[in-house]
């Protein structure tokens, strides 16, 4: 059966209707699934019809219309309904719904003694054995790093990648704002539970229950551990930890070392590293890409790297195989990422079977500084945390607004009265602590309507006037100063915001060339951060046995948006305490194995493909750099699938996202040959990635007829602009299974429920 | 605006390098010099050359990948920046501008301004962590309180990113105050103290196996650091390593 079928929606057994009652229609499409059974794709149409009008046997009819000539508007009704039919058949003949159900492997038992239960449960493997097995973990990041250095800590003999010159350099030095922990230092009355429960519902409920709960559990450890290790977080005049608070949460929960906090936790896991180094437990690889993962008897058992030095390509061996790689922003060109930041490592994985799930959920982070110009590499993040002392605006009157854009009128001359607070307005609970995703939308909407105070109508206004002010009446009291003697106000005010994010200030007075503490910032969302990734089970194992996706580079914790502070917990949550219990369940069977040899038949074979993927771009000769190519996909996806999203431009970014990647393959230039320092290589084999994962992330978007978190769907929204779940049909996480034709890509849903936590409307307001 | 460029061009570590000159156009005061060097490569590209290597990631001046020395300076003529924070409304138009690697017998060149730097990874390897293990069993992190101020110095120790502008800009290619910065961040909190003898002589002995030269005290290194690492901390190395070196 490929065809799509008509029926009744009904809501209670059919003889409790009668027949001048109303019906809604619904289309069905049978997705077989081998053994004669089918998976139904359903989609409620909108129309209604009196029982009295329903044709049940319109199947059996030449024309096939299900509403009689009794119903006055019978004609417009089918004639709308056969429209829709072939709209869905069109749609749902692509998907394939194979019978493969996926297992998490969730534990049983209670919420919250899962993970406990769980630990005493997974098999151990013993220091002994330890010493005769190998590990690769791909990326030196948060997760990365403090993976390698845990697992070598208990004995496992670690190879570790990364593409930078040193370890330290992985991308998460740059977060900026903090690490959320349920300590409850501040007594407002945090938990564990609450924790769960503010990025259960940040992530827009979709999301794993289980994993998130553990989550929220270890994070307290996580503190623990960094304050041991000498990280120097900040600290109150008492002597003991300070916090501060972030996007959509009520309490300060959020640790940080001034601006700079990733840099220290990545600094705290690179010394964690080095430790073991010097111990010969870890090996490092630096400037290491890895190009193939490698699979031997149905177990990941090595990888194929390119030393982006001697262009040499080697192969690794080892048990297991974890890649902590991060996230793909870079696939949008224009981000806050690291310039080399890449999909690859998870996409090679991809393309030799493991599940890519929910990619199209990326997160827009609302305060960044604006685009300046087309020659930009790269956008630049101004932390979260900016929010708890910044308020945003943008003015009024759209005269005004015109007035700034064209520099006839500062922001500091318009007055009080002039200016839309327009978070604090429409978001009067959270007010500017809104999460991220409900804010870049709220950004969008007043610079679309108009309202953008940049050059390019792009840009809104953070202001510290009045925290400056606030601030510094607060000093001046408790030194005895004069109160009325605004200079001195502000000055002790700024002083205090110096202290709290100097160097943020100081980035920002040098890329835009303007003084923050005298002019409000402008800021513009951008790209950030990617909740989708590979797809784990709860031992954060993918659907390739022995290969793991830790930190960014999973799905797991963040559903739909993720909080603000929250991917620094879950980098160090997985690489210091997750993955090293989990990891012993597999390994466990590895004990007698025995070194992994590396110039099996396996290897040879996957050295030789990675051989040819090179010289097949190498061979090209085109004429256009991988800028150029990886430019347009980046705007291709910014404007068809970035901050809104809607049918009719995701199916169109799809069919140009074809098109360039066809130029890709037929006029790209690459300088210079592979057996050497090649940057232009390197970036050509990330973006040809970037170019099959642009198009699965369109389609992506496109089969999820719902808005969740980042995810919205302008079809989908309320009268009031804000997102509309669909929980009935779209509880589910997203796998996709690769396929060379990507839209051909098999769709596995992981349904996703709910038992500790009700469903509710995601209200801020 | 129109800029000449004169870049150190070597195609190896083995191949002898040189100055080559380039001009550019088109160069507007709202680019980062890292993107000015893109638009540069592209051009190079374009007419069939091979590409300016020079390292970078973040271009938001935190991951201490960048090294250029531009106009004999590290990281350019401004202050308090890295290569990829400075923007061109530093330079005027028909400003010709010398770039070079950050050079040192210790950093040997891989290509261009591309150098190795894992003498300092090797450094750090040598004792710059603090020996406890990652089992999360640790002590409640408020079990001991640390006073704000030597707090706020360890933190300020810790922001080095290891660039190596310090060791670019030193007559005598010292990395004193990128040891000191690690020595110090330790050296001032609690939990350092513990191992603070060895670590401060195990680091130093690396340093100098290294290949890096002594300190003479010009401050070059503080002036240069992007992130405006204080000489004090050169004095705490000092007082560590005499202090170490009495204990042993």
């Amino acid at each position: 059966m490929k065809k799509v079928t008509y029926s009744l929606n009904y809501r209670k057994p059919k003889n409790q209707y009668s027949s001048n009652d109303e019906l809604v229609v619904c289309l069905r499409y049978y997705h077989s699934i081998g053994n004669g059974k089918y998976k139904v794709t359903k989609k409620s149409t909108g129309i209604k019809c009196k029982l009295v009008d329903w044709d049940s046997d319109w199947h059996k009819s030449v024309n096939r219309h299900p509403i009689k000539s009794s119903d006055p508007d019978y004609l417009e009704k089918n004639r709308l309904l056969k429209n829709l039919s072939v709209e869905l058949h069109a749609d749902a003949k692509n998907i394939k719904i194979s019978n493969s159900v996926l297992n998490s492997k969730t534990p049983e038992g209670k919420l919250d003694l899962k993970w406990t239960s769980h630990k005493n449960n997974v098999r151990l493997v013993s220091p002994a054995n330890k010493r005769n097995i190998d590990i690769i973990v791909v990326g030196t990041g948060l997760a990365g790093g403090s993976a390698s250095a845990t697992l070598a800590e208990q004995g496992y003999n670690v190879k570790a990648f990364c593409f930078q010159d040193s370890s330290r350099r992985a991308h998460s030095i740059a977060a900026q704002g903090g690490i959320n922990a349920a300590k409850n230092y501040q007594g407002d009355g945090d938990s564990v539970y609450r924790l769960f429960y503010d990025t259960i519902k940040g992530g827009d409920y979709r999301s794993r229950e289980a994993n998130v709960y553990r989550l929220a559990e270890v994070s307290t450890s996580i503190i623990d551990q960094c304050v041991a290790q000498g990280v120097p977080f900040a600290r109150e005049y008492g002597g003991l930890l300070d916090n501060r608070s972030f996007g959509g949460v009520l309490v300060s929960r959020t640790f940080y070392a001034k601006g700079q906090t990733g840099q220290q936790l990545l600094l705290g896991a690179y010394s964690a590293m080095n430790r073991q180094i010097a111990r010969g437990k870890i090996k490092m690889y630096s400037r290491h890409e890895m190009m193939e993962i490698v699979i031997v008897d149905g177990k990941a058992r090595g990888i194929i790297t390119r030393n982006l030095i001697t262009g040499e390509i080697e192969s690794h061996s080892a048990h297991a195989v974890v890649l902590a790689s991060g996230g793909y922003g870079n696939l949008f060109y224009l981000s806050t990422n690291a310039m080399g930041s890449n999909v690859s490592a998870a996409w090679k994985v991809h393309r030799k079977g493991a599940f890519f799930a929910n990619p199209s959920f990326t997160q827009i982070h609302p305060t960044c500084i604006p685009v300046s110009g087309d020659y930009q590499s790269k956008l630049t993040l101004m932390s979260e945390s900016l929010r708890n002392d910044g308020r945003i605006w943008v003015p009024k009157n759209l005269d005004d607004a015109k007035k700034v854009r064209n520099n006839s009128l500062k922001p500091t001359q318009i007055p009080e009265e002039d200016r839309d607070y327009y978070l604090e307005r429409r978001y009067p609970a959270f007010g500017n602590l809104v999460p991220r995703d409900v804010a870049s939308r709220a950004a969008k909407e007043r610079c679309d309507s108009g309202y953008g105070v940049n050059k390019t109508g792009e840009a809104v206004f953070l202001d510290f006037s009045s925290s400056i002010i606030r601030y510094g009446k607060e000093k001046v009291l408790v030194k005895g100063l004069d109160v009325d003697d605004i200079n001195l106000v502000k000055s002790l005010g700024e002083g205090v915001i110096r202290a709290k994010y100097g160097n943020l200030f100081q980035m920002y007075e040098k890329i835009v060339d303007q003084n923050p503490y005298k002019t409000p910032m402008m800021i513009y969302p951008a790209v950030h951060y990617t909740m989708g990734g590979l797809w784990v089970d709860y031992n954060l194992m993918t659907t390739i046995p022995g290969c793991y996706a830790i930190g960014e580079a999973n799905f797991s914790d963040h559903g739909a948006n993720r909080l603000g502070a929250s991917a620094l917990m879950q980098g160090l949550a997985d690489g210091y305490f997750v993955l090293p219990n989990t990891i012993n369940d597999f390994l466990a069977d590895d004990i007698k194995t025995g070194p992994i040899n590396n110039d099996s038949p396996e290897f040879v074979k996957a050295k030789k493909s990675v051989e040819n993927t090179i010289d097949k771009l190498m061979k090209i000769n085109g004429t256009k750099t991988v800028d150029y190519f990886h430019k347009k996909l980046g705007k291709i996806i910014w404007n068809n699938c970035g901050m809104s999203r809607n049918s009719v431009d995701l199916k169109s970014a799809i069919k140009k996202i074809q098109k360039l990647k066809k130029q890709f393959y037929t006029d790209l230039l690459i300088p210079g040959d592979q057996f050497s320092f090649n940057e232009p290589l390197a970036k050509a084999l990330r973006v040809a990635d970037f170019m099959e994962l642009g198009e699965l992330f369109a389609l992506d978007a496109l089969k999820r007829n719902e808005s969740c978190g980042g995810h919205f769907r302008e079809e989908y929204q309320t009268k009031e602009g804000e997102a509309l779940r669909n929980d009935d049909e779209y509880a589910f996480v997203s796998a996709w299974e690769y396929d060379k034709i990507i839209e051909n890509s098999t769709l596995h849903k992981e349904k996703l429920t709910f038992n500790n936590v009700e469903l509710k409307n995601r209200s801020y307001k | 605006m129109k800029l000449f460029l004169k870049i150190w061009r070597q195609k190896n570590p083995e191949s002898e390098g040189k100055i080559i000159s380039y001009e550019i156009d088109g160069i507007t005061e709202d680019m980062s010099f890292l993107e000015m060097m893109d638009v540069l490569n592209e051009k190079i590209m374009h007419n069939g050359g091979d590409p300016v290597a020079f390292d970078h990631d973040c271009r938001e001046g935190i991951c201490g990948s960048c090294s250029m020395f531009i106009n004999g300076q590290p990281h350019g003529p401004d202050r308090g920046v890295t290569t990829c924070q400075l923007h061109m409304r530093k330079f005027k138009d028909g400003d010709t501008i010398y770039i070079e690697p950050f050079r040192s017998r210790a950093f040997p060149i891989i290509k261009d301004l591309v150098v190795d730097r894992t003498a300092f990874d090797r450094i750090q390897q040598a004792g710059g962590y603090i020996s406890i293990n990652t089992s999360g069993n640790t002590l409640d992190a408020n079990t001991i309180p640390i006073e704000k101020e030597s707090a706020d110095k360890a933190f300020d120790a810790a922001t080095c990113i290891g660039c190596g502008a310090c060791v670019a800009t030193c007559k005598n290619s010292s990395a004193m105050l990128f040891v000191s910065a690690k020595v110090s961040q330790f050296a001032l909190l609690p939990q350092g103290k513990v191992e603070a003898t060895d670590r401060v002589l195990n680091m130093v002995k690396q340093m100098d196996l290294e290949g890096f030269g002594n300190c003479t005290n010009t401050g070059a290194c503080h002036v240069e650091c992007p992130k405006g690492i204080s000489l004090d901390y050169i004095a705490k190395l000092n007082t560590e390593y005499a202090k170490a070196s009495l204990k042993k």
